[in-house]
């Protein structure tokens, strides 16, 4: 689901685009066939390139872009029978899909284009807390700990005995599932007695103004709140992926040491696909717009050279196509 | 001539008849679907677990912790309301001269013209800085800040039914007083204000009633944190404010957490009702009558 939930400037009116675009290239009688781009996958990544779309389509007027939700699965299993020719995607393709894509002879390269990242935040005033081991947050987000854990030093013994208030992404966000997904194990799995919001504003406010909390909610979000909140930083207790606590920021990010809440969005492109100029103008405009895009909806962009660095990526897949 | 009569008294009857129904048909909505949530959940268990958490892994339906967030609020603006609003009464009918009230009333009840998502604003960004540099600890979402705004939301009402109750206390009282040699404080301390005193408790009564019900201040300052416990100075949820944010938000229609919506609804609606109920019955039965 992505971050589409909290975002109803972006959600809400973009929902209805695809077919727009669709009504509008025929109602100017376009001869479409060539023009035609399809993308799947990934709802995650789905609000991002819906946003690049609607601007392209804005510059383009001529161009027909259908932008479908099937899941990251799904958007693999479809580009790799050569249904669509761009997929989103929240994670890496697995060997097996790989396979699937060969057995069709499909080569294809994965584009970074943002990266989505959940931050742990506590108030300014906080003298305690100096990281979080994933485990804790578990033992502090669980279902078990519904009722139980109430008090920070039933995290650690020497944290004071006080209260500790907790809010969170309320269950119809995508973040909740991330998080819980990433912390707990399951989707869908936390305790309930915390302040749930879907309004990422309102975790802003009540983490910011006590000085018992502890919160977690987008990137985004803290980056403009960032005088307000203190950042955890975390450790996944996994030293092949940065040792110690980590804290979160677009370095951390994007070398993934910032885990489990942090992960790369990715758009792939068949070899099928490459060779069509359409697609070669809308994948440099996509990595263009990817910037400030990714920002707007709530994700983190790349740095700028790497977006460089991407569109030269590219455009070697598509020389080594002809 | 008849006839006309006749369909002007069929008029008169239809626009009372659109209350009442409208009425009965919110008892019957709330009543047919809060059926279906208790079909599920029993009775027993809504009204005495100590957890409030529907929408989660680990579901439980007691009502209390969303009783005690909405009675807490309430509280609190009592607490601000009655003292205040009573004085205010007192002052108005007993001391101010009449120039001075008739500046002063209307700008009462100019509180009561403030739309609430102001008071909730109002709350959130004012009134709570401002406890918070009195003590330190309290939480950014609380039900004090929440409760005192809305005691001053309920002021107007509290003062000028209160006010009324104090003016209809016949003239031959005060002067009987007065007569016996009482002072002003006196008189109207130990004389007017009880013998006001079923308007007074009828106008905190219709106060709590509106206490209770109020949505966008709790919605805004008080929190969403089913919360049981009687400390002003957490987060807390109102029945009301889960309300609101079970309908905003994705919950799909038709399922156990969404009838949680109107087994909350219903317990509101009874609270309100009986607390009604008891200020009418409190108005017939102890109403003094002089003359």
């Amino acid at each position: 689901m992505g971050y589409a939930a909290t975002h109803p400037l972006r959600s809400g009116f973009l929902k209805g685009t695809p077919l727009l675009l669709a009504l509008l290239a025929a109602a100017c009688g376009e001869k479409s066939t060539s023009q035609k781009i399809s993308i799947d996958g990934s709802s995650t990544v789905f609000p991002i390139t819906e946003a690049v779309v609607e601007e392209y389509a804005r510059q383009h007027p001529a161009a027909r872009i259908t932008v479908g939700i099937s899941g990251t699965g799904g958007g693999f299993q479809k580009f790799c029978r050569r249904e669509i020719d761009l997929t989103n995607a929240s994670r890496p393709i697995t060997d097996r899909e790989g396979q699937d894509c060969q057995r069709q002879d499909i080569d294809y390269l994965p584009l970074t284009v943002a990266f989505d990242g959940l931050v742990v935040v506590v108030h300014p005033s906080n003298t305690w807390v100096k990281s979080l081991k994933v485990s804790e947050l578990k033992k502090m987000w669980e279902p078990a700990a519904q009722h139980r854990i109430l008090r920070w030093n039933q995290i650690r013994p020497e944290w004071p005995a006080a209260e500790i208030h907790l809010f969170g992404a309320g269950t119809a966000s995508g973040t909740y599932d991330y998080f819980t997904q990433a912390i707990v194990g399951q989707r869908h799995a936390s305790r309930g007695d915390y302040t749930a919001s879907e309004d990422d504003n309102v975790l802003v406010q009540g983490v910011s103004t006590d000085p018992l909390a502890l919160g977690f909610f987008g990137f985004a979000y803290y980056e403009a709140n960032h005088a307000a909140l203190r950042l955890v930083p975390i450790d996944d207790e996994q030293p092949g992926n940065g040792t110690g606590p980590v804290t979160p920021t677009v370095e951390t990010v994007k070398n993934n040491t910032y885990a489990p809440l942090s992960r790369p969005l990715l758009l792939y492109v068949s070899s099928v696909a490459a060779r069509r100029p359409e697609v070669q103008t809308f994948l440099h405009f996509y990595l263009v717009q990817a910037p400030h895009l990714a920002r707007e909806v709530g994700y983190i962009p790349l740095p700028a050279t790497e977006y460089r660095r991407q569109q030269t990526r590219f455009d070697e897949f598509v020389a080594q196509q002809r | 001539m008849k006839q006309r009569e006749r369909l002007i008294e069929a008029l008169l009857a239809l626009s009372a008849g659109i209350s009442v129904l409208t009425t009965g048909g919110i008892i019957v909505m709330l009543a047919v679907e809060a059926a279906h949530f208790f079909r599920q959940v029993p009775l027993g268990t809504f009204l005495t677990d100590t957890q409030w958490t529907p929408l989660f892994a680990d579901k439980h339906f007691g009502i209390l912790p969303l009783v005690a967030g909405t009675l807490l609020t309430t509280g609190v603006a009592i607490a601000v309301a009655l003292p205040l609003g009573l004085i205010i009464a007192i002052y108005l009918n007993e001391y101010a001269t009449v120039g001075f009230r008739n500046v002063i009333k209307p700008l009462l009840e100019v509180l009561a013209a403030v739309p609430t998502v102001v008071y909730g604003f109002f709350a959130l960004t004012v009134v709570t800085p401002f406890l918070q540099r009195l003590i330190p600890s309290m939480a950014g979402f609380n039900a004090l800040s929440a409760g005192s705004v809305m005691g001053i939301m309920i002021l107007p009402l509290v003062s000028s039914l209160s006010e009324d109750a104090l003016t209809a206390v016949p003239r031959a009282l005060r002067e009987a007083s007065y007569a016996l040699g009482a002072t002003r404080l006196q008189t109207a301390m130990r004389v007017v204000v009880p013998a006001a005193s079923s308007g007074i408790t009828v106008s905190v009564i219709l106060a709590i009633s509106r206490a209770v019900g109020e949505t966008m201040i709790v919605a805004i300052a008080a929190g969403q944190e089913p919360r049981l416990t009687a400390n002003p100075l957490v987060p807390v949820e109102t029945i009301t404010t889960y309300i609101v944010q079970v309908s905003s938000g994705d919950v799909a229609y038709g399922t156990l957490e969404y009838d949680t919506i109107f087994a909350a609804g219903i317990t509101l609606f009874i609270l309100t009702l009986v607390l009604n109920n008891v200020g009418y019955w409190f108005r017939q039965k102890f109403r003094e009558q002089y003359e």
